[in-house]
């Protein structure tokens, strides 16, 4: 069994909404609400949720770009959201970060070489020969040609900055990458390229990723663990075969009926089964979630599969799946 | 049933082409399509395919200096390449509705939504103000947004990403349209509010009887959605048929590549595959010979026709070249 890399405690990051003539503090959007996952070394962990669901907060709040209101981040049973632990234990150079948008995550005046190179120079002191070597194996690694590194960012396609991305990230041989939908900007075909290469490199280099998307077939593909998160809080979490093919909340269905199946003879069918189960989730609002509409603690079902439901909900989930 | 008014919309030998430091380059070339009363078109491609210059070709939106228009795109016996400016407004918005991929930068930040609406009916029809006003809140019902009278005078960014895009929608149905072009209209939502779009862009039609040319990227969009099928590659139509026969007999290299370069919920722990290369830019783009058989470089050239040609391999099922009948990928025999 893999070691545990990383364990967030009862994570919490609440912004301040102030209003009225004092500007006073009135009340707070719960971005992240309180969740608790562990990340084990060279896996990848799935995290899935809709737009507002607090996924790319809850990455931000890792890799510390954003700041924690309450709970722990344990990295090598050390609380990392203070900022002199993370400098104490390299945190820093151990956990990385690629982002969405490939432009925009790339300075533009910079050329390929000073942009991976970057990271080695905040956290290694090698030669000017030694650091070129360095990059050009990196660039080597997501299969890019070695006259790169004297571009720019713009003269790449999405896909190849991407990986250029990728090959930033890799450069301090880090332990954790938080990838916050890697590839949702790209074509098929090049997302195919992007996430063979972040499979590769994390055989390679025994990387856990904490993989956010908002696309359950890219996740499905690149995760063991996945965890669904809703209102800031996770309402399933389990291994794939448990939240794809046994999903209880009304939430993951409602999540898994909406992916459009590429199924032509039965797409009617499928269109009935997402109108119901959708009329479901809209229609008993107060039995999946509490009275101020946020998400019920998490309860256990099986070994590693955990559910937001009140358990005499869940004994009736279970005998239906029988 | 009558097969000539059937045609909504028919697209014949259409050349655009842009200029690019002074020469004229084909983005979209040599396009044959019809499109057909309660039908939806889908036009499936990866970026840069030239499926977005099809939908402004057809609107007439593009820059008329940079811009090179040749072919036939004819709708209702009048033909829409070269039309005037005059002719075309009355066209635009009445007859032909466009929903754009990005509902906020297509709406008005300081204009009421529900303005924003009426003022295609003010354009179009000869209605009052009052009959506006009620227009416009029984297509905000048709559209399914919330509470109609108060969304009437909220502005763009009050209102989330699914209901910016049904007011979109709300104002190219408006003037119940024949032709609805969708470009990308669901591929910045969230895949249950992508669902909810799709079912009313469905609903809408079954009401108008409308056509809809339907562009996107996304294979499970078009397999959900769509009765026909053009895939476009480098600014060709590939492969054409209908729905069920794309995927369930594709024959042409690129559309088999693409499905199987899908990311499936039911797939196993195998790499993905990935079609080797990259698409060729506008300048770039061979003049000659299969556009995509150097990303196939183990299919031997003669396997290609030297100036590819689209052919109808059986009844409704057209595909370019001949390189698909010996197809295979390249770690299978």
């Amino acid at each position: 069994m893999a070691e545990e890399i990383i364990q967030i405690k009862d994570l919490k990051v609440h912004y301040p909404i102030r209003s009225g003539f004092w500007n006073r503090i009135t009340d707070y959007v719960r971005a992240v609400d309180g969740i608790n996952l562990s990340i084990k070394e060279g896996e990848t962990y799935g995290l899935i949720g809709e737009s507002g669901s607090g996924k790319s907060t809850t990455g931000k709040a890792i890799v510390g770009v954003e700041k924690v209101t309450s709970g722990q981040i344990l990295y090598k049973g050390v609380d990392v959201t203070k900022a002199a632990n993370r400098k104490k234990l390299n945190y820093n150079k151990d956990v990385q970060m690629i982002f969405q948008d490939s432009m925009s995550s790339l300075n533009p005046r910079k050329r390929i070489e000073d942009i991976i190179a970057e990271p080695i120079r905040n956290f290694e002191n090698l030669t000017t020969d030694e650091e070129r070597k360095r990059v050009q194996e990196l660039l080597d690694i997501v299969g890019m040609p070695s006259d790169a590194i004297y571009k720019y960012p713009h003269e790449f396609s999405g896909g190849q900055r991407q990986r250029i991305g990728v090959a930033r990230a890799v450069a301090t041989n880090p332990k954790l990458i938080v990838a916050d939908e890697p590839t949702s900007a790209l074509d098929l075909s090049v997302q195919a390229q992007v996430l063979n290469f972040m499979k590769q490199i994390q055989q390679q280099y025994n990387i856990a990723f904490l993989f956010i998307s908002h696309d359950l077939g890219v996740v499905k593909h690149m995760s063991e663990d996945i965890a669904i998160m809703h209102r800031g809080r996770f309402v399933e979490i389990g291994d794939r075969d448990q939240i794809y093919n046994d999903p209880m909340h009304i939430y993951t269905k409602r999540l898994l009926s909406a992916i459009p199946k590429v199924d032509v003879e039965h797409r009617e069918e499928h269109k009935k089964e997402r109108q119901r189960v959708e009329k479901e989730f809209l229609d008993n609002q107060d039995k999946w979630y509490d009275k101020d509409g946020r998400v019920l603690p998490l309860k256990k079902v099986s070994d590693r599969h955990y559910v937001a439901l009140p358990e005499d909900m869940i004994q009736e989930e279970l005998k239906e799946g029988e | 049933m009558d097969k000539q008014t059937d045609v909504l919309l028919d697209i014949e030998h259409l050349h655009t082409a842009y200029r690019l430091q002074g020469k004229f380059y084909d983005a979209a070339d040599d396009i044959n399509l019809r499109l057909k009363r309660d039908e939806i078109l889908a036009i499936v491609g990866e970026s840069g395919s030239g499926k977005s210059t099809i939908a402004s070709s057809i609107i007439g939106l593009y820059d008329q200096k940079n811009t090179r228009v040749t072919g036939d795109i004819l709708y209702n016996e009048l033909n829409l390449v070269g039309l005037n400016d005059k002719l075309f407004n009355q066209i635009r918005g009445k007859r032909i509705g466009m929903i754009f991929q990005d509902p906020l930068a297509s709406l008005n930040p300081l204009m009421r939504v529900g303005d924003q609406v009426a003022e295609t009916l003010y354009y179009h029809t000869d209605m009052d103000e009052k009959q506006r006003h009620d227009r416009v809140i029984e297509l905000f019902n048709q559209v399914g947004m919330p509470r109609p009278e108060e969304m009437y005078s909220m502005y763009p960014h009050e209102l989330s990403g699914g209901l910016r895009q049904r007011v979109v929608i709300a104002i190219a149905i408006a003037c119940k349209p024949e032709i609805i072009i969708a470009d990308e209209p669901t591929t910045a939502l969230d895949v249950t509010i992508q669902a909810q779009i799709l079912d009313l862009l469905k609903e809408i039609q079954k009401e108008t009887h409308s056509g809809i040319i339907l562009i996107t990227h996304d294979l499970g969009v078009v397999a959900e959605t769509a009765d026909q099928v053009a895939v476009m590659y480098a600014g060709q139509i590939v492969e054409k048929a209908d729905v069920k026969t794309i995927f369930s007999n594709p024959l042409h290299p690129y559309t088999r590549s693409l499905l199987h370069s899908m990311p499936q919920t039911d797939s196993n722990d195998e790499e993905l595959h990935v079609i080797q290369g990259t698409v060729p830019s506008l300048k770039n783009m061979p003049r000659s010979g299969d556009r995509f058989a150097a990303r196939i470089p183990w299919i031997p050239a003669s396997a290609h026709e030297d100036n590819p040609r689209i052919h109808e391999v059986e009844p409704n099922h057209f595909v370019r070249c001949t390189c698909w009948q010996g197809f295979h990928f390249e770690d299978e025999k």
